[in-house]
């Protein structure tokens, strides 16, 4: 098992230095020069260009760029915005609490309707609810979430009026964002209402970033339960005569539940990337929305570090779900 | 004496042509079949968007500012599903639109494909460091949240249809990589291979004549459903304004100012993503019946 560990731990190496060559390149191939570019549309006078350049560190050879970038971004420093001046490390932390809420809430509604959903249709093979739920899902999974959120804005906000259209809470209220999880701190704020607000704030979101993980899931237990109800340890279990709501959560969901598992820990990438498009609609202040207002912005240092943050998290939450697959599934383990 | 043993039964059924046996697989997916016409269907739309849309998609009708639907008050069968904010024809848009969303598809899959193909086949034959340097780098692409990618290089190269198409084209590359090269390494411990090599093909005939063939059905498969991340990623690219520019009449691009007008025009917000969202379903259904027609597991 340690040794599993270590193995499929160093597999990140790789993959990070790939993700900072790329986040690295990022500065060096935008067309244009990076000093001027930071001047702004004003222009700069020689003197203070090769001052600048020599300040930033780019009038030394790219490898060196290159290690002085690593050695700074392992220090934790990922350089300042262009355009609030602040360390970029700082501006994502302060706003990824946001993201992260999202996207966990985004993930449980997707899990408790998918995963039944998918066991369901998978027993009930080729019955009307069978091809609804896979008919449903699939619809689902091509779902252009940016109009379904937008649907879901016109429909339950504007028409019904049941929840807010945008934002974390209501304006009205002023609560203290210790945890910057706002379920957390409307919690403790004791404000009346709070937590509600937040709550109703959270619902629509969620459900529009859950969308497309939810019909993953749900095709997969589907197909991943097919597979299991064929084997020949479920016939031995249904010969001895154990109850059927036995054979199905016992001997074959347990196993079915493998490669589902990773299927839910590829989906964080979805989810991550699906955050862009859900906060700019409903004016999420997370870290999807700052990115996309980086580029639009051409903040170049928040770009980067955004990237760079997110994909190492996204390789950090990969390697979880395979360490937890290999002690789920001892075959994975002890193969080479 | 001998009796000669008549022959009874000719066995004259030859062979189906491999079309006939495809579409007879294809056909008993319904929501394939259904996929498959609803793309004939946009093809026929996109290819003749001049002579089939009502209106210039560009042409501002001043007087006519988000008119309703033909079927509500205030609608008129002249738009027959209303007009945005600066009066343009929503119909005609969308016609014009599907031009654009298959023409981001064809490009983004056919330089995808053909890529992805080179690589794949040459690091599954040639093996080697070769092969880890190319493998690496996809699962560096793979590791990065596709949209993410497309953004960062969009943000390099700034926000155009054509940048978008590139961007798309490279973050789903791996998938066409790791395909064609799992296929090639498969086939190529196969007799006919060791077969034709001693025949003295050389390299190139190897790759492409002998083996690419054999590794098509897969890359097919996903060929179709590369349409649907296509056109769903330059839909959302559009929307995000990275993407296509306006007033361009592509689908993600009209929805990206539809907020505003949410509470007074549904229409503006509810037709371009539905146009979305039956084409790409129309792709991964077909995609699906595909993958069941064509691997050769499932064949019963």
């Amino acid at each position: 098992m340690i040794q599993f560990f270590f193995r499929r731990f160093s597999h990140i190496f790789p993959a990070f230095i790939g993700v900072t060559l790329l986040t690295f390149s990022l500065i060096h191939l935008i067309p244009g020069d990076p000093v001027e570019l930071r001047a702004g549309e004003r222009g700069i006078d020689p003197a203070r260009h090769a001052a600048m350049k020599a300040e930033m560190g780019l009038d030394k050879p790219l490898y060196v760029q290159y290690f002085n970038y690593i050695g700074n971004v392992l220090k934790g420093d990922l350089g300042k915005s262009f355009v609030t001046k602040k360390p970029v490390l700082e501006e994502f932390f302060t706003l990824f609490p946001a993201t992260l809420e999202l996207s966990l809430c985004a993930m449980i509604f997707a899990v408790i309707f998918g995963i039944p959903a998918g066991i369901l249709a998978g027993v009930k093979r080729g019955t009307v609810f069978d091809h609804t739920v896979m008919g449903v899902s699939l619809t689902g999974y091509s779902m252009p979430i940016f109009w379904w959120g937008l649907l879901m804005i016109l429909f339950f906000s504007v028409n019904l009026g049941w929840t807010p259209v945008s934002g974390r809470i209501s304006a009205i209220l002023w609560i203290d964002t210790d945890t910057g999880f706002m379920l957390i701190d409307a919690l403790r704020s004791n404000e009346p209402g709070a937590f509600k607000s937040a709550v109703s704030h959270l619902i629509l979101p969620s459900i529009v970033l859950g969308t497309i993980p939810l019909a993953v899931f749900a095709r997969m237990t589907r197909s991943a339960m097919l597979e299991v109800l064929q084997e020949d340890y479920v016939r031995t279990a249904k010969a001895k005569g154990l109850s059927p709501r036995r054979v199905i959560f016992v001997h074959a969901l347990r196993n079915a539940m493998i490669p589902v598992i990773t299927v839910i820990g590829l989906q964080t990438g979805v989810l991550l990337a699906g955050a862009i498009l859900t906060e700019t609609i409903f004016a999420w202040p997370g870290v999807g929305k700052w990115i996309l207002e980086s580029i639009r912005r051409r903040d170049y240092p928040s770009i980067q570090g955004g990237i760079l943050i997110i994909s190492t998290f996204i390789i950090f939450v990969n390697l979880g779900v395979d360490l937890l697959y290999g002690v789920i599934n001892p075959r994975i383990r002890h193969n080479s | 004496m001998m009796s000669e043993t008549p022959i009874i039964a000719q066995d004259n059924a030859a062979p189906p042509h491999p079309l006939q046996e495809f579409w007879k697989y294809f056909s008993e997916n319904k929501g394939a079949v259904i996929g498959l016409y609803f793309i004939i269907c946009a093809i026929i739309v996109a290819v003749f968007a001049n002579y089939l849309a009502p209106h210039n998609p560009f042409e501002q009708y001043r007087d006519a500012l988000l008119q309703p639907p033909f079927w509500m008050d205030g609608g008129s069968s002249k738009f027959i599903l209303g007009t945005d904010d600066v009066g343009r024809d929503i119909m005609s848009r969308l016609i014009h639109g599907a031009r654009l969303s298959l023409f981001v598809g064809v490009i983004v899959v056919t330089i995808s494909l053909a890529i992805g193909i080179i690589l794949g086949v040459t690091s599954g034959y040639f093996g080697g460091l070769y092969e880890i340097a190319v493998m690496r780098l996809m699962d560096i692409i793979l590791a990065l949240p596709s949209l993410l990618l497309a953004l960062a290089i969009v943000a390099i190269l700034g926000p155009s249809l054509k940048n978008a198409i590139l961007a798309i084209a490279i973050v789903v590359l791996p998938h066409y990589v790791r395909l064609t090269r799992a296929s090639v390494i498969a086939e190529k411990s196969k007799d006919y291979v060791t077969a034709s090599r001693v025949c003295g093909s050389g390299p190139f005939r190897m790759m492409f004549s002998v083996l690419l063939p054999n590794c098509m059905a897969p890359l097919i498969v996903q060929a179709t459903l590369g349409f649907s991340t296509a056109i769903l990623d330059a839909a959302a690219l559009g929307f995000l304004g990275m993407g296509a520019q306006p007033p361009t009449p592509e689908w993600g691009a009209m929805l990206a100012n539809s907020l505003q007008f949410i509470q007074r025009a549904w229409w503006v917000v509810t037709f371009p993503g539905l146009a979305i969202l039956l084409t790409v379903l129309a792709f991964n259904l077909a995609g699906d019946g595909l993958r069941d027609a064509l691997d050769p597991k499932m064949k019963r």
